[in-house]
């Protein structure tokens, strides 16, 4: 399923980004380095403010980096305006010309290449089935849904045949079904044409089900960069741990740690083992996360890894939310999927529940 | 229409405030009396302008005929359509570089020195531009139409500037950065993108200062030469002689050339939104 030896489409060398001067500057990215291969669908994941789509931006070439290099397919292009790099951008609103056609608008960037008319009506025409909208190649942009919009907005971007396809949370403006069936189109669309997507999104769950590969940013910092499977499982930092899913998050103390297995110290005083990720070899008191779905409830003590007692049972269609308040004051979630047979819990409401643990549920985080 | 004013509600509504309607109507009144007056007695039959003695065209025949109104009618026309060109195609470089460029220091300073002919009393402008072209004449030996071209320029750049200006800036700098991105250097993203959507604008520009040159009276008074006539200033001088219904006539036909093109204005800025 990786992708070996494959060709760097995008590399970001230590880029950095101010905005303004003085007292007034805002660092919008601090030394970020990335490497994109070809034919990946990357994300780049934060909350708003984290420099996301500044990144976008500066690949893009709408913005030049403060400091840092950007190399398209091993080339320099830092110092190329937006139309010399053969990069596209999706925008956020589309940012469609109105006063043209939508044939017209997917032509756009071909004519500017200086394509002939034969070519051009074919590639128009192509896209135009790829994009589900032959049908309405000749109306105007402001007699087409917004779902339409984004589409054509897709194709115009995909038609001049770009090295990398830039989307700035093109699915933001959709509605919730229709974000849904966008989504599957983009994952299609990337697989077809095989154009390496970066795709800027502050959707924890459209990254996880979208991409390749997510770098979680934050105040213009790449926390982590990892499959969705490494970021969920194995976050690094107690804000990546945070932004995606939901998480439990205790104190430990190292007993010892070799062969990327780490021996630690619960707060009930029990002992577990877990994996730990290469070349990381924690110590003294440590922050972990077990995620919620991680852990159970089990019936017999000796099982038991944390004890604490049931405040509060939520029903969630899918599954029963568990919090429990432990020995040590800190509220723990238990999630446990439902089964057909289910009852009500809450006779159980107020009682002493021992918590057991999936193996490595426990995560040592590095800050 | 008694009724109208005496209306009396119980009912609270935000958008009625008692009087206003009262308020507008006199204002109407007031507005477009002499107006109305004026053209009725266009359509005189006698001599005078204030006894009615029929209707007649008469005086549309007289002015039409009378060889004085057409050359400064046509001066009028093409002091306006060279005026009104010229300064619109500064006024949308104006623009331009007002809106779609890094902002610079002293930038309101700029638009605040486009926007001075609006502000400066026009007998001030007249009387310097009457000096300064006075010199000018002295040294070239020149004194054709150009100079009260040129003056009109003057005063219809802030005219032209302001409908394009606020078309620009009700226009997303978006559409120009997709451009960029589709491979259009920027003489092409203006031509393809930025021109086509800014016409509206430029046009409704045009007009206004089209309208405004051609109703021109200080400033065309204290520049123009001997025999420089325009129309505006051909009726100031008819009004120190004998005032005939002629003057009705003419100023008929220029409120409606007025109307119209205001007209168009209109149409052409409510349709670009």
């Amino acid at each position: 399923m990786k992708q070996q030896r494959s060709e760097i489409a995008i590399r970001i060398e230590d880029i950095t980004k101010i905005y303004g001067e003085g007292r007034g500057k805002v660092i919008a990215l601090q030394d970020v380095s990335i490497d994109i291969p070809e034919n990946e669908f990357f994300t780049l994941l934060g909350p708003s403010g984290c420099g996301k789509t500044t990144l976008l931006r500066l690949i893009a070439g709408f913005e030049h980096p403060t400091k840092g290099k950007i190399h398209l397919y091993g080339k320099d292009i830092t110092a190329y305006p937006p139309y010399k790099r053969k990069v596209n951008t999706v925008f956020q609103n589309y940012a469609l010309f109105p006063h043209m056609t939508v044939a017209e608008n997917i032509a756009f960037g071909l004519e500017m290449l200086g394509k002939p008319k034969k070519e051009t009506d074919e590639t128009v025409n192509e896209m135009l089935t790829l994009v589900k909208m032959e049908d309405l190649k000749n109306r105007q942009i402001s007699q087409i849904s917004g779902g339409q919009q984004q589409r054509v907005a897709l194709a115009r971007a995909l038609a001049p045949k770009p090295r990398v396809l830039l989307l700035d949370e093109p699915l933001s403006a959709l509605d919730q079904k229709l974000r849904k069936e966008m989504q599957i189109e983009l994952k299609r669309l990337q697989s077809e044409t095989g154009i390496t997507f970066v795709f800027v999104t502050h959707d924890q769950e459209e990254a996880l089900t979208m991409s390749n590969r997510i770098a979680v940013l934050n105040s213009g910092k790449v926390l982590q960069i990892g499959t969705p499977r490494e970021i969920y499982k194995q976050p690094s930092e107690r804000f990546v741990a945070d932004f995606i899913g939901e998480t439990n998050f205790l104190k430990a103390e190292i007993l010892g740690c070799a062969n990327g297995v780490a021996s630690l110290t619960l707060p009930s005083g029990k002992t577990v083992e877990t994996n730990v990720q290469k070349g990381f070899s924690p110590e003294g008191t440590v922050n972990i996360v077990i995620r919620p779905e991680h852990a159970t409830v089990v019936e017999d003590p000796a099982e038991s890894l944390l004890q604490g007692r049931l405040i509060n049972a939520v029903y969630f269609g899918t599954d029963m939310r568990y919090h429990i308040e432990l020995e040590s004051g800190e509220t723990f979630t238990v999630r446990i999927q439902n089964n057909p047979d289910d009852k009500t819990s809450t006779q159980f409401l107020g009682t002493e529940v021992c918590i057991g643990l999936h193996k490595n549920a426990v995560q040592i985080l590095k800050d | 229409m008694f009724k109208l004013l005496k209306r009396k509600s119980f009912r609270f509504d935000i958008r009625h405030q008692n009087g206003f309607t009262s308020i507008a109507i006199i204002c109407f009144i007031f507005l477009y009396t002499p107006i109305f007056t004026m053209m009725v007695y266009a359509f005189n039959q006698g001599d005078s302008i204030a006894l009615w003695e029929g209707f007649s065209l008469r005086w549309f025949v007289s002015a039409w005929g009378n060889e004085q109104v057409k050359d400064s009618a046509l001066r009028s026309l093409i002091v306006a359509i060279f005026a009104s060109g010229i300064s619109t195609t500064v006024a949308t470089m104006a623009a331009i570089a007002t809106t779609r460029t890094k902002s610079f220091r002293g930038q309101n300073i700029v638009y605040a020195i486009i926007n001075q002919p609006l502000m400066v009393p026009e007998i001030v402008t007249g009387v310097a531009l009457l000096i300064f072209f006075a010199l000018v004449k002295t040294v070239t030996g020149y004194a054709g139409l150009g100079f009260l071209i040129l003056a009109h320029t003057a005063f219809c750049i802030p005219f032209a500037y302001l409908p394009i200006r606020a078309r620009l800036e009700g226009m997303d700098l978006i559409l120009e950065t997709a451009a960029a991105d589709l491979y259009a250097t920027p003489w092409k993203t203006f031509r393809l993108v930025t021109f086509p959507l800014l016409f509206p604008g430029i046009i409704a520009g045009a007009m206004l200062a089209f309208v405004i040159s051609l109703d021109n009276v200080v400033i065309t008074e204290l520049v123009k030469s001997a025999g420089q006539d325009t129309l505006p200033t051909y009726m100031l001088g008819q009004l120190r002689r004998a005032i005939t219904p002629e003057i009705n006539a003419i100023s008929t036909v220029l409120l409606a050339i007025t109307v119209v093109i205001l007209t168009l204005f209109y149409l052409l800025n409510r349709k670009s939104e």
